[in-house]
Order: structure tokens, then C-alpha cells, then sequence
């Protein structure tokens, strides 16, 4: 595929972008990474979850509600336990029981999975803010911090790669798992047999049903770790309603990434690197026009970089660039302040425009979705 | 071992009869909650579900939260049924109480019967306006409408909070986020005295039965539904799928924005931040329990009212977490899904013959 530069470019840009503003702000373009990876944990562990979900053909919209039960029940354990690391395995545990709820409903009882998995969230949303009014205001034990020995104190790469908290590493792991699994073992060829086509893979003798609700309660238990991520090392505190949609854009990231390990990342880092983007713009006091010249820099990137690589110029590369230049230069001659609510609509408003962009090209949205995705599947015979 | 068997059509019997017994089944594991939270079951239920109906005031305050619960249900029910999924009521519900109040603002001051048709009008624009969003990105970039109109209700909420603290904060306020009190003209008049109840109680109820005969008799209903149960048959038949889209998402919002013009000129009387209390989640629950059917909603907006009042005053009078009305909502719903399973099934019980 000659297209598949563009996606990498996009990337460099992005970095090199974040580089610069971080240096023109004074800002530790290290520490911003960090940050950034912090931030982008509880996304992606939520967004693996439902990727691994969707492959197997079931849609489940619960995320938002499995990680806002994974959110207090990892707090509620790590404050009551003294340990972060149980409160991660009750936070896995508690978003993989709350998904088998959604898992009997869709799967025995054969509900309507858009239905239920809105359930799911509205349920899991008041059943945390139940569960956790005791613990609003306390401050959970400290995370562990996990500077591996050497490497560490390499500059720039050691604090980017080897000094992070323990949760960062678990993610790695689990992203380098599902993509060993879905697409080098056999269960994991089985999974996404279910998810392409149901009925065939039932014919040939696979218990479909069996197979999505294990899918299901790894969705649930990686959603929920995402979760305590949030309330245990992002935050870390226990508020009502803490998720503040972060659920929904993993599902954005899923669609984002098109159904792959690698780009479901790129996407919870991109999503990331905007919550902190906009976080910091709204410290330093500057200008959201930054973010649309951001927003401008790239999409002239991608046309470009794909009219090179195709050899025919897309008709709307020299307006993008116009575009961006015209933007940077407004917002350097009129630094206008604005109230902080539209900074934070940043992240919604990034996720609407990504899942734009992802959907209209059909054909290659498409291409990886699972063919079954979001069908009732009836065991007949 | 148990195994369902599809029927041949679905019970009309059982179909009336699930949400009655989804509410029972609510009321009994409400009732293992409210235990386990240290608290009498039967009195906790009794509260909830009973003694509002005893009680003047709050037979008045059923209505008035049953009004926009309606409302909204009514216009997502159509969408459900098309298998179009607008989940973003609460945005616009919120975008039509923004604009409603900020007509009732800008003519702050002056009387006149035609303010509170121009505060609806720019409160339906509104939220129609803010429901064709997903609806234009699914029609031309085949963006999904769940996830942008979700996105949406917390831009939405953003900007409620940006503009009150801003543009339109009262002069006089101090400077606290919210805005001027509406004044009597751009007040809803009340209908049954010394009560909130308001005249958008007697527009929810006038739209039920239209939106039944719109549903059942008119051809935008037989649409509606032909796209949902067999989308492809629909597009054969000529059901332009793009409008279709456009007309649900926009009629949901414009429903949405309506409720939000009452709610922001009836009880609430200004625009404030905490003006939005999930009525655009809890109208979806709403439209399931009413089966998705107008009449069935006005029915299931009064139950679902009722764990609103019956649940503020368990929560004084019994401490029960304001939280534990959620929970019990989100059951509810499970619940509904689970058993509407009944419906199209048979449960047969198998001994295993061959495996």
C-alpha cells in the first residue's frame, strides 16, 4: 500500500510540533511526553479492551460505565488495602463482572447491543457514584514507580521509555499481547473468525458464544484497569463522574485506529497528547487558536505527503496550507484569551473531527471492521 | 437445560406485559440494594413508589418532571425504532434551553404574549440545529451519530457553563455563573395553583397521542419502522435513508430543545450550569420502558418521575444516597432489555438427545 507513509509522517509532524511548542513555551519537552503517556494510559487500555471486543463481533457502548466501576473499585480497594496493585486486580475484576452482566443480556438473552451497553454506562455510572461517596476527598496510596536500573538515567530516552509508573509497563505488555494474540496465534485467528462471520465460524464448530463472552470480560477487565488508571495514578482522587466521556472517545479511538493494536496507540497517545495540550495552553494563558493551526498542520501534512507518495495532488493541499499559515499567523498577532471551557472542549470536538475524517473514506474504514460487528448471533441447530 | 425458540410473532400480551413486570423486578432488587445499603426494603419502596401519590405536592412535581421525560422519549422513539441512535438528547436539550433563554434575555424586560412562542421556537431551532450535527456528518462522512451526538452533550455542557459565566451573566450577580431570573412574561404560566405544574405538562400530553398517530397511521411511521426491521427492503421500497436520518435526529432534537425551553422558563426560571439533570439519558430508559410506542411513553415518563420524587424523598427522610435512583434507573433498563427476550422467544426446556 503506497498510502501508508502518510500515517507516519502525520506522527513525525505531531512530534516535532509538540517539540516546538514545549521549547517556545519554556517547557520540558521530556516531562510533556511523560505527561502525555500518563494521559494516554487509561485510553488505551480501555481502547485495547474494546477493540478485542469488537473483533470478536459484539459492540459494546458500556466502556464509560466498566471504567468508571474499575475507576472507584481500584480506589476503594487500594485505600482500604493500603495496595495499589490489588486495587488494580479489583478494578480489572469489577469491569470484567460488570461487562458479563452486558455479556448475558446480548449473548443468552439476545438484547439489543446498542441498548444494553447504554445500560451498562448508565448503570455503572450510578453504581460508582453509589459506591463512592465515601470516598470523595481521600488521596489513594501513592502509585509504584518503576525506574528500571541503568537505563533510566540514559537522558531523554531513559525518562521516556524506563521511568514510568508500573501501569504504563502493564499497558505495554497487554498492547504487545493483543496483537500477538489476535494475529499470531490461533485462538486469536478463531476470535476474529467469530467476529467476521458468526455463522460460519458456529458451522465449523466453535462455541461463538463462549468466545465473545470471554472477549467481553476481557473488554470489561481492561476497561475497568483503565479506570483505576484514571482515579489511582492520572488524577489520582475519586470523583463523581471522573470519566467525563473518557470511555467514549476510546470507542472514537477504536473506530481511529481501524480494528489495529498499533494505531488503537496512536490514537490513545494523539488523544492524550491533546488533553494535555490543552491543559497546558490553558495554564500558559495562550490562545486556542494554536490548536486549529495544530489541527491545520496536520491534515495539509497528510494530503501532501499522500499526493507525493499517489503522485496526484489532492485539490485541497495549497488551501490547508494557506490555511495553517493564515491561522499561525492570527494567532500571533491577536493572542486573545478565552474562557477556559472552550479549551476543554478540545478533546470532544477532536474526537467528532478524527471520526469524521476515519469514516469517509468508506472503503478503507470498512476494510477492517468486523463483518459481524454489533449482529445478533441466534444458535440454530 | 433451557433453549429459546423463536415465535412466530411475538406476543402482543407479553409485549404489554414486560415493562410491568421489568418495574417488578426493578422494585425487588432495589429492594436487596436498599437492604444491603442497612436500610428497610419494604418502607424504602413504599416511599418511592407509593406515597408520592398520596401527597399534593408531589402529584404536581410527577408532572412536572414527567413533562420533559416525555417529551424527549417521544422524539428518540422514533429514531430507536428507525435503529437511528441519538443519545445526545441531553446536548440538546441543553442547546434549547440556551437559546430559549437567550431570546427570553435579550428581550429582558419587555411584556408581550408572543415571547414564550418565540423562546419555543428558538429553543426547538436550537436543539434541531445541535441534533442535525451528527445527523449531516453520518449522512455525508458516514460518521457515527452515537458517538458525535454523545460527544456533543459535553460540548454543550461546556458551553452552557462558558456562556453563563460570560455573555450572559446577570449584571447584578456578583459575578456568580449564572443569569438574569426571567421575568413574568417569559415565565411558562402554571395551570393547577400554588404548584410548579406548568403549561408544557399540557403540550407533552397533546403530542402523545399525535405522535401515535404519526407512528401507526401516517406513512413517516410505517418509514420509520420499515427502516428499522428491514433496511434493506426499505431502500428498495424507495425510504430515502439520508432524510430518514436527517428527519429523526432532527426531530429528536427539536423535541429535546422544547423540553430544555420549559425546563429553563418553568421550574428552573434562568439559565444556570446545574440546569441539566440527565433528562436526556434518563428519556432513553423512558423510551424503552413505553416500548418505544407514544402513548406507552407518557405512561413510562410518570413511573419514571415517580423514582424521581419518590427517590428525593427517600433521601431525607430514609438517608438513601441521591446515587442508589440512578442505580435503580440503570436496573430498571437492564431489566426491560432482559425480559423483552420473552417476547420473541419461547423457553423450552430440552433434555439433551444428541449434543
Amino acid at each position: 500500500m503506497k498510502t501508508s507513509v502518510a500515517p507516519h509522517a502525520v506522527t513525525l509532524t505531531a512530534i516535532a510540533a509538540l517539540v516546538v511548542f514545549a521549547l517556545a513555551n519554556g517547557l520540558n519537552p521530556v516531562l510533556l511526553t511523560v505527561s502525555i503517556t500518563v494521559a494516554a494510559t487509561p485510553l488505551l487500555l480501555a481502547a485495547l479492551g474494546e477493540m478485542v471486543v469488537e473483533k470478536s463481533g459484539v459492540l459494546n457502548l458500556g466502556v464509560e460505565g466498566m471504567m468508571i466501576i474499575g475507576a472507584i473499585a481500584g480506589f476503594a480497594t487500594a485505600v482500604e488495602t493500603g495496595s495499589p496493585m490489588i486495587g488494580l486486580i479489583a478494578a480489572a475484576a469489577a469491569g470484567a463482572a460488570l461487562s458479563l452482566v452486558f455479556g448475558f443480556l446480548t449473548q443468552v438473552l439476545l438484547s439489543n447491543q446498542v441498548a444494553t451497553g447504554l445500560a451498562l454506562t448508565l448503570f455503572g455510572l450510578g453504581l460508582a457514584a453509589l459506591l463512592g461517596q465515601s470516598y470523595a476527598g481521600l488521596k489513594p496510596p501513592s502509585f509504584p514507580h518503576l525506574d528500571i536500573p541503568l537505563v533510566s538515567d540514559i537522558p531523554v530516552l531513559g525518562p521516556i521509555l524506563f521511568a514510568h509508573d508500573l501501569l504504563v509497563y502493564i499497558t505495554a505488555l497487554i498492547l504487545l499481547g493483543t496483537a500477538w494474540f489476535l494475529y499470531r496465534t490461533r485462538a486469536g485467528l478463531i476470535l476474529r473468525a467469530v467476529g467476521e462471520n458468526h455463522d460460519a465460524a458456529h458451522a465449523l464448530g466453535y462455541e461463538v458464544i463462549r468466545i465473545r463472552l470471554a472477549a467481553i470480560a476481557f473488554g470489561g477487565a481492561c476497561a475497568g484497569l483503565g479506570g483505576a488508571g484514571l482515579s489511582l495514578v492520572r488524577v489520582p482522587q475519586w470523583t463523581e463522574g471522573m470519566t467525563a466521556g473518557a470511555g467514549w472517545i476510546a470507542l472514537a479511538i477504536v473506530v481511529f485506529g481501524s480494528w489495529r493494536p498499533g494505531r488503537v496507540a496512536l490514537g490513545a497517545f494523539l488523544f492524550g497528547g491533546v488533553t494535555i495540550l490543552q491543559l497546558n495552553l490553558q495554564a500558559a494563558n495562550l490562545t486556542a487558536l494554536w490548536l486549529l493551526v495544530l489541527g491545520f498542520l496536520l491534515l495539509a501534512t497528510h494530503v501532501t505527503v499522500r499526493g507525493l507518495t499517489t503522485g496526484s495532488m489532492h485539490r485541497s493541499m495549497l488551501p490547508l496550507w494557506a490555511a495553517t499559515l493564515a491561522s499561525a499567523a492570527w494567532a500571533l498577532a491577536a493572542p486573545v484569551s478565552i474562557q477556559t471551557q472552550y479549551l476543554s472542549m478540545t478533546p470532544y470536538i477532536c474526537t467528532i473531527i478524527v471520526l469524521v475524517v476515519m469514516s469517509a473514506d468508506r472503503l478503507k474504514a470498512n476494510l477492517n471492521a468486523p463483518a459481524s460487528l454489533g449482529r445478533v448471533f441466534f444458535r440454530t441447530g | 437445560m433451557l433453549t429459546l425458540e423463536p415465535r412466530r410473532r411475538s406476543s402482543t400480551l407479553l409485549q404489554a406485559l414486560t415493562p410491568v413486570l421489568a418495574v417488578l423486578a426493578t422494585m425487588v432488587a432495589g429492594g436487596i440494594l436498599f437492604a444491603a445499603l442497612g436500610k428497610n426494603p419494604v418502607e424504602a419502596i413504599r416511599i418511592i413508589f407509593v406515597d408520592p401519590f398520596f401527597d399534593p405536592f408531589s402529584r404536581s412535581e410527577l408532572l412536572v418532571k414527567a413533562a420533559p421525560l416525555a417529551l424527549i422519549a417521544i422524539g428518540l422513539s422514533f429514531g430507536f425504532r428507525a435503529g437511528i441512535w441519538n443519545i445526545g438528547a441531553e446536548g440538546q436539550f441543553i442547546i434549547g434551553a440556551l437559546c430559549a433563554g437567550a431570546t427570553a434575555l435579550a428581550f429582558w424586560g419587555t411584556e408581550g404574549t408572543w415571547l414564550l412562542p418565540l423562546m419555543a421556537l428558538a429553543g426547538m431551532i436550537g436543539g434541531f440545529l445541535w441534533g442535525m450535527i451528527p445527523a449531516l456528518l453520518k449522512i455525508r462522512f458516514g460518521a457515527n451519530e452515537i458517538l458525535v451526538s454523545l460527544m456533543l452533550v459535553y460540548v454543550a455542557e461546556l458551553l452552557l457553563s462558558a456562556l453563563v459565566s460570560g455573555p450572559l451573566r446577570d449584571p447584578d450577580g456578583f459575578n456568580f455563573p449564572e443569569s438574569r431570573r426571567f421575568h413574568d412574561s417569559a415565565t411558562l404560566p402554571i395551570i393547577l395553583q400554588n404548584t410548579r405544574a406548568h403549561i408544557g405538562i399540557l403540550v407533552a400530553l397533546a403530542l402523545g397521542p399525535l405522535a401515535y398517530a404519526i407512528l401507526h397511521k401516517h406513512v413517516f411511521g410505517y418509514h420509520v419502522k420499515l427502516l428499522g426491521t428491514a433496511p434493506r427492503a426499505a431502500a428498495f421500497a424507495g425510504v430515502n435513508t439520508k432524510l430518514m436520518i436527517a428527519a429523526c435526529l432532527g426531530l429528536s432534537g427539536a423535541l429535546a430543545g422544547l423540553a430544555g425551553t420549559f425546563e429553563a422558563a418553568g421550574p428552573v426560571g434562568q439559565l444556570v450550569p446545574s440546569l441539566p439533570v440527565g433528562y436526556g439519558f434518563t428519556a432513553i430508559i423512558v423510551a424503552f420502558l413505553g416500548r418505544l410506542d407514544p402513548l406507552g411513553i407518557l405512561a413510562a415518563s410518570l413511573v419514571m418521575a415517580l423514582t424521581y420524587i419518590g427517590g428525593e424523598t427517600a433521601q431525607f427522610t430514609l438517608q438513601i444516597p441521591a446515587a442508589a435512583i440512578s442505580v435503580f434507573q440503570g436496573m430498571l433498563l437492564f431489566f426491560l432489555l432482559g425480559f423483552e427476550v420473552l417476547t420473541r422467544f419461547r423457553i423450552r426446556r430440552v433434555t439433551r438427545a444428541t449434543s
